[in-house]
């Protein structure tokens, strides 16, 4: 054995300890490349799921049906710009930049969360995003707080509180909608009928198809499998409807006695690989926005950045 | 009560064109920044509006010639240089304005001095992307240079006193005359020598006659309220 190999044997044993001890692993520590390169990919996906997710609740803003309702989506939705910029920097330091990812979104060479590529079409999708989709999103992001790796864990604490406070408001919307007119009450039971099935594919594939769910989990990335979650959300979601006064579109949806858990209809995978594939409703569409947005503002960025080097400020 | 309503379209309108921002910002930064503007001047809004009847009401059921907004709030976004343009011109109108309502002990005084600490951020925030697109590249120059141009008409109408705001509308001007000066002179960008008000209505926002995308603006914001009369949100 050389003394390379001896070394990095020496320090795959300390990151293989830590991780055995639930010990968080930091930038300067030694990673496995293949460790490195999964959390990049994970919290690049998580970025820009964050800032394309900006788009189906940007497109209700200027439509808001009330000064009080505006003042909210448009917190909201500066909240996921917020977290984009965390989430970029998180990735940052693993030695990744946030230019070298956007390149890689804009390419379609990294994904984003399939769920946006679906489209907002009333007011109650405000609604129906922030029960159904945050809520699915913190079910998969909790138990991130948690994760091995310490800057994608801290400021998932962070992410989590706020994204919390969007689901109930999301709860609360549709509540509002719910036990309002006939008109209102239909408009909510459509937006939850649309969105139940594409929330429920947030979790990934079932576990027996997942790609990286295996070496995730022995990494501690990933605590929980696809299914376990995926069965918790539907488990909360269910008495949560009932309260709303609206109800799932899933006929098979029943309380599971022996299982102590919901049974729920099969989900079609199709439509999920197809979306993933780029055939979704929305998928062109959201990303030739974001490129656009990306190439419109190039000047704006040039501008500072010559300012900057005039100047010899930080680059803003 | 006029300048509750003045004041309060102006920052409802002013709020509105900045949200449309949502997801089309040059840098993620900003995306933070013009929301971050945007909810400070809804707050805003929501209180001078309720303070001259329902903030619902009033922002989505009059027509648009009962809105007293400036027009320079209306006029749309533009590139990034004109909303710059808009927001100096406007922040630091707008903070003047304020410090002096604060001081003034009147109605607005309350509100005003808690605003006037989110105005000085917002002015902040324009000076120094005028700095950057005035002395950045020749190209951002040029669309800095163009957008102060193309505003420049609306700025005479924000020193038209407004009925109920006790202030010293004389030297508010010229107080914004010099502060801009001063910055754009540092953003090596010249003080347009245009008119600052057109020849027949530019100029009339607080009489109620606006340009005519302001329309349009206010189709899509009050559309959905007013498709479903007398529902609760």
């Amino acid at each position: 054995m050389t003394t390379m190999a001896a070394d990095a044997g020496a320090y795959e044993a300390v990151f293989d300890a830590a991780l055995a001890a639930d010990e968080r692993i930091e930038p300067r520590d030694w990673m496995p490349d293949d460790y490195r390169a999964s959390l990049v990919r994970q919290m690049a996906q998580h970025a820009h799921s964050e800032i394309i997710g900006m788009q189906p609740e940007a497109n209700w803003i200027t439509r808001a049906p009330s000064l009080r309702r505006k003042a909210i989506l448009m917190a909201k939705v500066q909240d996921e710009a917020g977290h984009g910029l965390y989430l970029y920097s998180a990735a940052e330091t693993l030695g990744t930049s946030r230019d070298e990812l956007l390149d890689k979104l804009h390419s379609g060479r990294q994904k984003y969360s399939s769920i946006f590529n679906y489209p907002t079409l009333t007011w109650a999708d405000m609604g129906a995003i922030g029960w159904l989709v945050d809520g699915a999103a913190i079910t998969n992001q909790v138990p991130l707080c948690r994760c091995s790796y310490g800057p994608y864990a801290r400021a998932m604490v962070r992410i989590c509180k706020e994204e919390s406070f969007h689901q109930r408001q999301g709860y609360e919307l549709l509540l509002a909608l719910s036990q309002g007119t006939e008109a209102q009450h239909a408009m909510a039971q459509d937006a939850v009928d649309r969105w139940w099935w594409p929330s429920l594919m947030m979790f990934g594939p079932p576990d027996d198809a997942s790609a990286h769910s295996a070496q995730s989990m022995a990494w501690k990335i990933k605590r929980h499998s696809n299914d376990e979650l995926r069965q918790r959300f539907v488990d909360i979601c269910v008495p949560q409807a009932e309260s709303l006064g609206l109800t799932l579109p899933d006929p098979d949806l029943r309380w599971n006695e022996e299982r102590g858990h919901h049974d729920f209809g099969a989900i079609d995978w199709s439509e999920f690989h197809e979306v993933l594939r780029g055939n979704g409703p929305c998928n062109t569409q959201r990303i030739s926005q974001r490129r656009r947005a990306h190439e419109e503002g190039a000047w704006v960025r040039e501008a500072a950045a010559a300012y900057a080097a005039k100047h010899g400020e930080e680059q803003a | 009560m006029t300048a509750a309503l003045a004041l309060g379209d102006d920052a409802l309108v002013l709020s509105h064109r900045l949200g449309e921002w949502a997801g089309h910002a040059p840098v993620l930064e900003e995306e933070v920044a013009l929301a971050n503007i945007a909810l400070d001047l809804l707050g805003q809004a929501r209180v001078l509006l309720s303070l001259a009847g329902d903030e619902d009401e009033l922002a989505y059921l009059r027509e648009e010639r009962a809105f007293r907004n400036v027009q320079l709030v209306e006029q749309p976004n533009g590139d990034f240089a004109h909303t710059i343009a808009r927001q100096l011109c406007f922040s630091t109108y707008q903070e003047l304005l304020y410090e002096r309502l604060a001081r003034g002990g009147g109605p607005f005084a309350p509100l005003a001095a808690k605003a006037v600490k989110e105005v000085a951020y917002h002015r902040d925030h324009a000076e120094h992307w005028t700095l950057r697109l005035g002395d950045g590249t020749a190209d951002s120059h040029e669309r800095m240079r163009t957008a102060l141009e193309a505003l420049w008409r609306f700025t005479g109408e924000l020193f038209e006193p407004v009925e109920g705001c006790e202030v010293e509308w004389d030297t508010l001007h010229a107080d914004w005359l010099d502060r801009l000066t001063s910055v754009l002179k540092r953003a090596t960008l010249e003080v347009p020598e245009g008119p600052r008000r057109g020849a027949w209505a530019a100029g009339a926002g607080r009489q109620g006659v606006h340009t005519e995308s302001f329309g349009r603006m206010l189709a899509e914001m009050q559309h959905l309220h007013r498709s479903h009369p007398g529902a609760t949100w």
